[in-house]
Order: C-alpha cells, then sequence, then structure tokens
C-alpha cells in the first residue's frame, strides 16, 4: 500500500475541478491509455487579462495522478497563464504535502499537461519532454534518462559524482548496481565516440571490491603502541594473566607463563585445564587478552605439562 | 461493517486450528529434532505426523519424496537449480510467459549470468499454453520443463500431466510450480509422471515462512542449502518445526474442503463475476472460462485504472488486488495481461478477486453492491470514457 498523504488521499476521493469543462479555450492532453496514466486539463482563460478563470480534468491513472491533477486545476485557478507556467511539478507535490518517489511522475504529468494547455491556447504547439527510462533510485526519483544526462554533460566517471549529481543511489543504496550498469554504458559510449579518455571511464570490476567501514572508535588493535622491549612485553604479559587466574582458579585451573619468542607466547596450563576440553577455549581467551593488551597479534601455545 | 477479504491468491488466513496445533512447538515441544532427547524426538514425531498429512493431500507414495522448505519460492529456485546440476549435458530450460517471478526472474538471471538458455512458451488470448511452441522448445539440451499448475492472475489451470508426458518424451525432468493450486484441485502424485512440484504454506491457511517441494523417488536432487543433515541432506536448517506443524494440519483441513472449494467457493466466484457483468458494462471477464481455479475471478473493467479501483474498494472494506502498473511501482502492466495480448485499455484496470473457503454469500453481495459505484466514479474522471462535447484525446506525442 502507498504511503499516500492526507491531502493526496482527499483530492482523490473527492477530486475538485473533475469533468468536462465545456468552454474551456485552452485544452492539454498528455499520457496515453498504454502508459497507465492520461490527462486532459481544459482551461477558461479570459483573453483581456489572461487569467485562467476556471480549470477541470479528466484522468485516467492511480489514486496520485488524480489527485495531482486535481491540485494541479486547483493551483492555476485565478493566475495569469505567465504566472501559471511559473509553477512546478514540486509545487504540485508540495500542494498535496508530497507523493511517494515512485509517483513523482504524477505531478510531472500535471505540470506537462499545464504546458500542453497554454501552448494550446496560445496557439502554439508544445514539445514534449517527458521522463525517460524507468526509475533508477525510488528515494530521490531519478530515472534513467536524468542519469544518463548527467553523465554525458558533466562528463562523470565516478558513482560519487553520479550521486552528487543526481542524489541518485544516496540514501538506502539498493539502485547501486542499476545506476553502474548505466555509467558503465555510457561511459564506455562515450569513449567510442571519443569523447572521454578510455583510461579514466568508469570500471564495474573495481567497484565489487568491498569497502572497509570506517572504524567509529579505534581498536587497540588498529593502532600498534610503539615497539616495546623484551622485559615491557613479559611485564604486560604476566599482569594480563595474573588478571585472569582469578577466573582459571575458579574452575579448578591455572596458568603459568614459560617463555616468550617474537609473536608467539609459551604458556603452561594446570590443575583443572590440563586435559579440559574447553582448554582450546581457554587458549583463545588468553590470546585474545594478551593481543588487546600489547596492541598487535600474536599466538599463544599451550606447552605440555611438566616441560 | 465486517472486511470483505478476496485477497486470497495473495495470501490466506492462517486457519485458527492450525494456530492452535503450531503453539505448543514454541514453548513446550521447542526442541530440536536432531536431538537426543525426549525434547527432540518429540518434534521429530510431530514433523513425521505432518508429512504424512501434507502426503495425503498430494498422493505421493513415500514420505521422502516430500522436502520441506522455507517459501514457494525457494521451492522454485531449489527444482530449477537442482535440474542444471542433475541433468549433465543440457543447459536449457522451458517455461513459460506467464509463471510468477520466482520462476521468471530466477530464469532470466541464468540467461544472463550462468549461460542457460531459457525458451519461454507463448499463451494465447485465454492465457492458455501453446502446446505446439511448448513441444518444439523440448529437445536433447532441455534440463527441465517448468510449467505452473495453475496462473496466480487469472486462475487458468494448465495440462501439467501432458505437459510433463511431453518434457519426458525430450528425455527432461518436468517441474510445477503449484502454489496456486494446491488446496484448490485434487492432485494425486502417485500416478502422476511430474518430477517436481513446489508449494507454500500460506496459500492454503498455513503461516508464512514454509513451503515444500516434492521431488519424485528417484529423481536426482542437489541442494540449495548445505550445512546439516535435515531432510535427508536435501534441505539442511534446523526444521520450522511450529510452521511444518501447521502446513500438516492445513493440508488436512484443505482435503477436508476440498469438495466445498469446487462447489460453493466456485459458486461464489461465479456469481460475483456473472453478477458484475450484468451490472456494469465494458468488464472483461480474462483466464481461460473452461479450465480455471474455482477461487480466481480476473475482470478487467476498461478505460479505468486499478489502482483507483482498490483505494476506493479499501474505503469500504473490500480488500482484492489488480495487475495495475500503478501499484506495484513498475510502470508496466501485469506480464500476464500482456502475455495474453489483453489491450490496454483493459489491462491497466483488471482487478482479482480470489475467494477461499471463508468466504460467505454476504460478501458477495457487498461487492456487488459496491462495484458498480465505484467504477462508474472513476470512469467520470477518465478522459477515455465518453469524450463528452470536447474532441477525441489527442496528446502531442502518443
Amino acid at each position: 500500500m502507498w504511503d499516500y498523504t492526507d491531502k493526496v488521499k482527499e483530492y482523490f476521493y473527492n477530486p475538485k475541478n473533475a469533468g468536462v469543462l465545456e468552454d474551456a479555450n485552452g485544452i492539454g492532453d498528455v499520457g496515453a491509455i498504454s502508459c497507465g496514466d492520461a490527462l486532459r486539463l481544459m482551461l477558461k482563460v479570459d483573453p483581456e487579462t489572461e487569467i485562467i478563470t476556471a480549470a477541470k480534468f479528466q484522468t485516467f491513472g492511480c489514486g496520485s495522478a488524480i489527485a495531482s491533477s486535481s491540485a494541479l486545476t486547483e493551483l492555476v485557478i485565478g493566475r495569469t497563464v505567465d504566472e501559471a507556467l511559473k509553477l512546478t511539478n514540486q509545487d504540485i507535490a508540495d500542494f498535496l504535502g508530497g507523493l511517494p518517489p515512485e509517483k513523482m511522475h504524477c505531478s510531472v504529468m500535471g505540470y506537462e499537461a499545464l504546458r500542453a494547455a497554454v501552448a494550446n491556447y496560445k496557439g502554439d504547439t508544445w514539445e514534449d519532454d517527458h521522463e525517460e527510462g524507468a526509475l533508477l533510485c525510488k528515494c530521490f526519483g531519478v530515472d534513467e534518462g536524468m542519469v544518463e544526462r548527467a553523465i554525458r554533460v558533466n562528463k562523470l566517471t565516478t558513482m560519487e559524482q553520479v550521486t552528487h549529481f543526481t542524489k541518485a543511489t544516496g540514501s538506502c543504496g539498493t539502485c547501486v548496481e542499476g545506476v553502474e550498469a548505466v555509467l558503465t554504458r555510457v561511459n564506455r559510449e562515450m569513449v567510442a565516440a571519443g569523447e572521454l579518455d578510455g583510461a579514466l571511464a568508469f570500471d564495474p570490476a573495481s567497484a565489487a571490491i568491498p569497502q572497509r567501514r570506517e572504524r567509529v572508535k579505534s581498536s587497540p588493535l588498529a593502532k600498534p603502541k610503539g615497539e616495546m622491549t623484551l622485559l615491557q612485553r613479559i611485564r604486560v604479559i604476566e599482569s594480563a594473566i595474573e588478571e585472569l587466574r582469578p577466573y582459571l582458579k575458579a574452575d579448578g585451573g591455572d596458568c603459568e607463563l614459560i617463555d616468550v619468542d617474537g609473536d608467539r607466547v609459551m604458556v603452561k596450563l594446570s590443575g583443572a585445564c590440563v586435559g579440559c576440553q574447553a582448554a582450546s577455549v581457554t587458549i583463545g581467551g588468553i590470546q585474545e587478552r594478551l593481543a588487546t593488551k600489547l596492541g598487535r597479534p600474536l599466538r599463544v601455545i599451550p606447552v605440555p605439562a611438566g616441560h | 461493517m465486517r472486511p470483505v477479504y478476496l485477497d486470497n491468491n495473495a495470501t490466506t488466513r492462517v486457519d485458527p486450528k492450525v494456530v492452535n496445533a503450531m503453539l505448543p512447538f514454541f514453548t513446550e515441544q521447542f526442541g530440536n529434532a536432531s536431538s537426543m532427547h525426549a525434547f527432540g524426538s518429540e518434534v521429530g514425531a510431530a514433523l513425521k505426523h505432518a508429512r504424512q498429512q501434507l502426503q495425503a493431500l498430494l498422493g505421493t507414495e513415500f514420505d521422502h519424496e516430500i522436502v520441506y522448505t522455507g517459501s514457494g519460492t525457494e521451492s522454485d529456485n531449489t527444482a530449477l537449480l537442482s535440474a542444471l546440476e542433475t541433468q549433465t549435458g543440457r543447459d536449457e530450460i522451458v517455461t513459460s510467459v506467464v509463471e510468477h517471478p520466482a520462476i521468471l526472474a530466477l530464469c532470466q538471471w541464468l540467461q544472463k549470468n550462468r549461460g542457460v538458455k531459457v525458451h519461454y512458451t507463448p499463451v494465447d488470448s485465454r492465457g492458455r499454453l501453446d502446446i505446439d511452441a511448448y513441444r518444439k522448445a523440448l529437445g536433447p539440451k532441455t534440463a527441465i520443463a517448468s510449467i505452473m499448475w495453475a496462473n496466480n492472475e487469472t486462475g487458468t489451470i494448465f495440462p501439467v500431466e501432458q505437459l510433463a508426458d511431453l518434457a519426458h518424451d525430450a528425455g527432461a525432468l518436468f517441474h510445477t510450480d503449484a502454489v496456486q493450486a494446491v488446496g484448490k484441485v485434487p492432485i494425486d502424485l502417485k500416478t502422476s509422471e511430474i518430477d517436481m512440484l513446489s508449494l507454500s504454506g500460506h496459500k492454503l491457511h498455513a503461516p508464512k515462512g514454509v513451503g515444500a517441494l516434492y521431488v519424485r523417488r528417484g529423481v536426482r536432487m542437489r541442494p540449495l542449502l548445505r550445512g546439516g543433515h535435515q531432510e535427508r541432506g536435501r534441505r539442511a536448517s534446523t526444521e520450522n518445526a511450529p510452521a511444518i506443524v501447521g502446513l500438516g494440519v492445513a493440508a488436512e483441513l484443505a482435503l477436508e474442503h476440498m469438495q466445498e472449494e469446487q462447489t460453493r467457493v466456485k459458486g461464489l466466484r461465479d456469481r460475483l463475476e456473472k453478477g458484475l457483468q450484468q451490472r456494469i458494462g465494458n468488464a472483461i471477464v480474462t483466464g481461460d472460462p473452461e479450465s480455471r481455479l474455482p477461487n480466481t475471478a480476473n475482470i478487467a473493467f476498461e478505460f479505468i485504472e486499478g489502482e483507483g479501483i482498490l483505494l476506493l474498494l479499501n474505503k469500504e472494506g473490500i480488500a482484492c488486488s489488480s495487475g495495475s502498473a500503478c501499484t506495484s511501482g513498475s510502470l508496466e502492466p501485469s506480464h500476464v495481461l500482456r502475455a495474453m495480448k489483453v489491450p490496454y485499455t483493459a489491462a491497466h484496470g483488471a482487478i482479482r478477486f480470489s475467494f477461499s473457503r471463508e468466504n460467505t454469500d454476504q460478501d458477495v453481495d457487498r461487492v456487488l453492491e459496491v462495484m458498480p459505484g465505484v467504477v462508474d466514479k472513476l470512469r467520470e474522471l477518465s478522459p477515455f470514457w465518453k469524450a463528452g462535447a470536447n474532441a477525441q484525446f489527442a496528446p502531442t506525442y502518443a
């Protein structure tokens, strides 16, 4: 179910200015039944003042298409045609308290119908520049045509640039692959046409390499401490084992440091630790603790009892 | 007023008897069926019983022919991917243009990423499969043919037995996505040529998140999920015991109500269809009237768009669905209606009413009462419905 605003619902359930305007002198038809939405906007313009005195609509389409059409009529009535032309699809969406991104094209249709109707009133022909291609980024309502234009005009070659120019992929990121495909294709076409240096073109293979998360809080492992002397390290290790000892003793075991050789720390487990199935878990725990204290990876190696 | 739920092909209400049977498996018999203690063995016995209940609905001979899965979609994916692995030297799939996305999207992915050749068999204006085209597409390279038992949008039933036979003539496996058929039409797999069949629990009053794949005895199978011995190593994962128990009870109830589905439920559907056509002009029933699920009606109302119909019906407490582009967020209307070449004037206004045994005569009365006003209201708004005193609708770029 779409998340329509109350205003959209109100204008769908009880649309204002629906129907045929008998004495219209500016009519704009946009859309087609095959596209799933179509709108006829009918305007009555006072030729003296150029003020739109009445407006009605007929719409084939979804709830938000009907609401957008009705909103459009409300917005234009009382304005001069030139004032009305300054309205954009965003004004229609704003009037309705916003539209779901997938439905922004409904407001675009209203905007186009307005231009078509004004052109009809003035006796001009109107060139359509309807949105092109599939909706790629649903969060910001960016379609393939818009992405392609941005890439070509601005010679974009990275995903980051595409996001900055179009907002596509900027929110949930689920359209990344779709946008990458467009960037790859368009860059390739630009290279073929000699508009772009092949070395600069977007390389989709590099995009799949996983990115490391930025560390919010650096862990001790991330920043190795300055080199310690062997004695300092042994002291750190001993104090770490000392901290662990109460836990080992609670289980009837114990642990003793035997030797340190580079990154290898030899320990002897004793008491209940010997032969315990969880000995490797214990070793793992000691290893983790020592690595944290020393700020560098190391291996803890158990030495057989009696060594 | 009691809401009218007529969207049972989307999902069904879990039967309260199913819920009751499931509840103990959350808090009392919560064990892992693989465990070596009473908690585990209790669950093991329940899973076995559920399997027998499902077997009865499907008419299968052997219990190991049923593999529980997480959904109908998983069953479909497993069937196709398994066939491509086991049928050595065969790397083609034969399917239809009207399959559910669980098959179609996978086929498109396999084409693009695995070099699999996929043949999409067309349908006629009533949604019936072009059997000649299907036969011609089958060959020595076909690993598997996969054709749905019944279409989810129109309810059209396909001759799966004949299709399975033809697939076997070509040495290919035959799979059917029977998600919409199981529980609505009688099925007897022990006398069938079908090699694999997918079903989904939530379409027959069991919960969501459980499905099954029938794999005929002797058919080789490769699992989709590896990592455990469950389901004889064919589907690793700790068994979803509450859901499987629920599916078993739902299967038993479906079998009990099968006759009712074919008579009373079908009667409701037929009365709705006739009543709407009597009351509303330019309303086209889509699908094959001779071979259709008893519960599904798909009616296209010309010159209006489906989402508006659904919103107005919803306001009146009536729930159904639409093949219109606008309800799905895609820009194209239903691939099924387009494949049937339903004209655009009607395809956007197609509404699916799908019944279950829980629907009543009052539900039908209510829709018949409300629907004419809804259609009238939207047609009044539509520029394609009686263009009035103005010129024909003529956009500059149509």
